[in-house]
């Protein structure tokens, strides 16, 4: 069975609608049957700069990106100077023709690293430093170009509409682009234009001229465009299936669980989820009046967690997002929650550190600060999210988590997950439980918040609760919550604390804290976003007759330290792969298993993995080629 | 049953020094609750770190002893989940003008309607008296190495800028008229601010008690007069009349002169009150019509272990 692997790549300046066009086409893809698997990558920077969308699309579950690029649509220069090496022999570059003659050296945003790599390989291939120059490297090795003039596209368009104003609509290059791309590919226009009419259902005018300009473009690009050797004409269509943006993941979780409360500060590539809410935030209850979620856009992160601890203490579940750095300002009060058992979601979507580090792009450097962040011993949850599927029903898990052990919990996600654009199996939320744990809701009696009990576990008031009152301090307290400094009750409480690590290794059920995809010989322990790259590489490789184990780890703290070890007991390698330089789980795995890793396969250029890229890395391991430390360097 | 005083004291032992100012801001606090006839559990005392941050153990209802500087971003977020409670936050002048400074600005942006006492003393006393925000320039107390080197931070002046509509500051030992101050600052619709002056026995050995009481201003006890007076025996009017730009920026500007008497006169009582300016409530009331009567702490959100929110068209509108 030949199965469809195709990858589209759009680039331009920020703020040239890249996005957009990368929408219009992920949709019209999904519409037509096929799976989908986008990421955008982009620049901290506003508009100017080169951004670009990668949408990979397939007749079979995808979890990630390849390295190859099948079919690139570029209106400026740069995106063609930065990405003409990606397009694979027999694929094809749709470009602006007015673009042939532009020097290298006239992109102002190319910057000098690059430009002096770009430099040395065209002298060496003896081209000039233009476009034509390039685009004449990607010929030599098997690409098909397709020039078409974007200007000359507007202007045909005006004069046959006869609207003159046509000519000058650069904005709607992303579509024209678009367009092109699905006349090429033979798709059916139908959808696109329905994605048009859907993206600006509130301008119906402007949605018109862009149906215009797709509608010319796609039949310029049927018409004009020959030998192209793929066509996707689309396929039956899955019922199930939902194209979802990174964040909504853990957004439209949080709604389901029932969080009524978010308190966060902006910061890349967390807030899109808190707006979300925000837009979101009156919600329909079944068989009841509305409720609603209260998003607070905050003065700076420690006013985010302490706003979200002081809804908590209501009884309201509540959370925050944010990123590495709004995270580190979290820290003393995260302890404060620990301390105070305040059930609490913290969800954490990192980026490259450290401080300002690559603030628009991916990392998964913050665990081991995560697991460690804040002083004191307290118990806390760190749990991983896989994709973005998963995080929806991880979102519930981790609201229950923090009700019944009542303490932080901080679910970490990552850039890669919330840049990403994907078709997975719609959400089911019946499939979320919501478990309260001991809040009460009801008091008679004296009233202790912090009871020792023989669980560690207390019932648990609620600020307003009728005879419910306790006394919270972040000094070490009594059961009353009133300050102590008495060493019996010291240790009483410490223990009592401490203990809940160990109730949640044993009552957590062992496949939420991981997920085992099989061990072999070789086998792979890994956590978070680089889950989709590690499962379609290790699908390549079964298709050649080679198993490799994975491991994904889910529950990072506490450590299911005997779970792990009985699973890799006859694993003879144990490979670590992970987007950060240290190899941050390695850490951790090491430190409660006692073993050693063998290999490590690391990515920290700031760009998310592709299948490829794990794929040759575990070639080399499994040929004995490889270093210790495996480097990834793929992406632009 | 009728609420008593002692209703809303706890036993917890209070280790403050003998002669704080802040016993008489603690009875002042418990005076008003029962004065008002708040249920004790239906407030909450949020307070900071520092002496004054042990106030929320010494009265019983709800008492969160929160971060340093961070006591207001507790109590805000537990007021917008449970509107029904009266949220009182107290800190030191450290606490609330020094660490906490933004969030002090960032709260007079909400106006969330609950109430804001500093313990103002000038220092850091438990930390043994370092010199606080709002010590004057050049002033040395006891513990300071050399004399202060930063300006004085102007709290009333500082809380009328940063939309604070209720601004007004005692004296802790005029228990009687902090705890009508304390009331008026409760019942008021917005956020209120009161910076209540405090001797520190231990650390602050300029502004004391007998300093305030006007001890070193005359040599006959005669003509001695406390430094401490009442606005409200003036004939100034700190209320925003009505809704207009003059009439505000009037009062404000006001408020802000009077905040700049010090030395021989110092003011107390209430500087500035505005209810034209909406509070938070409202202004999510507009977003979310039944906030008030459906906040997130009385929110439902599952029914036999499965949730009831309905997400079913933000589903569909996914769907391919």
């Amino acid at each position: 069975m030949s199965s469809i692997d195709f990858s589209w790549l759009i680039g331009g300046p920020q703020g040239s609608g890249v996005e957009s066009g990368a929408n219009v086409f992920s949709k019209v893809c999904a519409e037509l049957g096929y799976q989908v698997f986008g990421k955008r990558e982009f620049h901290s920077n506003i508009k100017g700069e080169h951004s670009y969308f990668t949408v990979r699309i397939s007749d079979q579950l995808i979890h990630s990106n390849v390295n190859d690029v099948t079919l690139m649509i570029s209106f400026d220069a740069e995106t063609i100077f930065r990405h003409y090496d990606e397009v694979l022999s027999g694929g094809g570059i749709i470009y602006d023709s007015d673009l042939e003659k532009i020097t290298t050296d006239s992109v102002h945003t190319l910057d000098n690293f690059f430009r002096e790599r770009l430099h040395k390989e065209l002298e060496t291939k003896n081209k000039p430093f233009t476009i034509a120059g390039v685009l004449e490297i990607a010929k030599e090795k098997g690409v098909h170009l397709f020039p078409v003039s974007f200007k000359n596209i507007l202007a045909n368009l005006a004069e046959e509409t006869e609207n003159p104003r046509l000519k000058n609509m650069v904005r709607m290059f992303n579509v024209i682009g678009v367009s092109l791309s699905l006349g090429l590919i033979k798709m059916p226009p139908k959808s696109l234009l329905e994605s048009i009419d859907s993206i600006f259902y509130k301008k119906p005018q402007i949605a018109e001229i862009n149906k215009l300009a797709a509608n010319y473009s796609y039949n310029y690009a049927t018409s004009t465009f020959i030998d192209f050797p793929f066509t996707l004409p689309g396929i039956e269509k899955q019922s199930d299936t939902i194209l979802v943006q990174g964040h909504q993941g853990t957004s439209i979780g949080k709604m389901v669980s029932g969080c009524r409360f978010q308190s966060y500060y902006p910061i890349t590539p967390a807030s899109d989820e808190s707006v979300f809410l925000e837009s979101h935030e009156i919600l329909e209850i079944n068989n009841d009046r509305p409720g609603s979620t209260i998003v607070i856009q905050t003065e700076d992160e420690i006013s985010a967690m302490g706003m979200m601890i002081g809804s908590a203490l209501t009884g309201t579940r509540s959370s925050t997002s944010t990123s590495g750095p709004g995270f580190a300002l979290m820290a003393e009060a995260i302890g404060w929650a620990g301390m105070n058992e305040v059930p609490i979601v913290l969800t954490l979507y990192q980026r490259s550190g450290p401080s300002t580090g690559l603030p628009t792009r991916h990392g998964q450097d913050d665990l081991l600060f995560a697991v460690a962040g804040s002083f004191g011993d307290f118990p806390k949850i760190v749990y991983a999210s896989g994709d973005i599927e998963e995080s929806f029903y991880d979102t519930g898990r981790c609201f229950n988590y923090s009700d019944v052990y009542q303490l932080p919990v901080i679910h970490m996600m990552d850039k890669f997950l919330s840049s990403s654009v994907v078709t997975c199996k719609m959400f089911d939320p019946q499939k979320i439980t919501i478990n309260r744990g001991k809040l009460l809701d009801k008091i008679e009696g004296e009233y202790k918040r912090f009871a020792l009990t023989t669980d560690g576990i207390s019932p648990r008031s609620s600020l307003g609760l009728d005879n419910g009152i306790f006394w919270n301090t972040g000094d070490e307290s009594d059961e009353y919550g009133h300050i102590t400094e008495d060493p019996q009750m010291r240790i009483k409480m410490m223990d009592k604390r401490m203990s809940k690590l160990d109730l949640i290794l044993k009552q957590v059920p062992v496949e939420e804290q991981i997920v085992s995809n099989g061990i072999h010989d070789y086998t792979i322990i890994s956590w978070g976003s680089t889950k989709g790259p590690i499962l379609d590489a290790l699908k390549t490789l079964k298709k050649e007759g080679i198993e490799i184990g994975f491991i994904q780890v889910k529950m990072i703290h506490p450590f299911p330290e005997e779970i792990v070890k009985s699973l890799i007991k006859n694993v003879k390698t144990i490979i670590d792969i992970e987007a950060n330089h240290s190899g941050q789980l390695g850490k951790i795995f090491k430190q409660n298993v006692a073993r050693e890793i063998d290999y490590f396969i690391l990515k920290y250029s700031g760009r998310g993995m592709t299948s490829t890229e794990i794929y040759d890395s575990l070639k080399k391991i499994l040929q004995n080629k490889a270093n210790k430390r495996e480097v990834l360097e793929h992406g632009a | 049953m009728a609420l008593k005083l002692a209703d809303y004291k706890t036993t917890v032992h209070n280790d403050w020094c003998p002669g704080c100012g802040d016993f008489g801001i603690v009875n002042a606090l418990q005076m008003a609750l029962a004065e008002m006839g708040i249920e004790r559990d239906k407030a909450a005392i949020f307070s900071g770190i520092g002496c004054s941050g042990k106030t929320s153990h010494f009265i019983n209802t709800y008492g969160i002893h929160t971060l340093h500087g961070r006591v207001l971003t507790f109590a805000q977020g537990g007021k917008l989940a449970n509107p029904e409670m009266t949220v009182v936050a107290v800190g030191g002048d450290g606490d609330g003008l020094g660490i906490g400074a933004g969030h002090f600005v960032a709260a007079g942006r909400r106006n969330i309607d609950m109430t804001y006492i500093i313990f103002d003393n000038g220092v850091y006393g438990l930390t043994k008296g370092q010199a606080s925000p709002t010590l004057r320039l050049g002033e040395k107390t006891k513990s300071l190495p050399s004399p202060n080197t930063n300006f004085n931070v102007n709290p009333i002046g500082l809380a009328v800028a940063s939309g604070f509509t209720f601004v007004a500051r005692a004296y802790s030992y005029d228990v009687r008229h902090l705890k009508d101050l304390i009331v008026k600052a409760v019942q008021h619709k917005g956020l209120s601010f009161l910076d209540v002056l405090q001797p520190c026995p231990t650390y602050n050995d300029i502004n004391t008690r007998d300093w305030y009481a006007g001890e070193d201003l005359a040599k006959e006890a005669a003509d001695r007069h406390s430094r401490i007076y009442k606005l409200e025996e003036t004939h100034f009017d700190p209320v925003v009349h009505y809704d207009d730009d003059t009439e505000v920026n009037e009062k404000l500007a006001q408020a802000l002169i009077k905040s700049l008497e010090w030395g021989n006169k110092i003011p107390t009582g209430i500087f500035y009150k505005n209810e034209t300016i909406s509070p938070f409530s409202a202004r999510l009331t507009d977003k979310i019509p039944n906030y008030l009567e459906n906040p997130p702490a009385k929110q439902k959100i599952s029914k036999d272990s499965l949730p009831i929110t309905d997400v079913s068209k933000l589903l569909d509108s996914l769907k391919v």
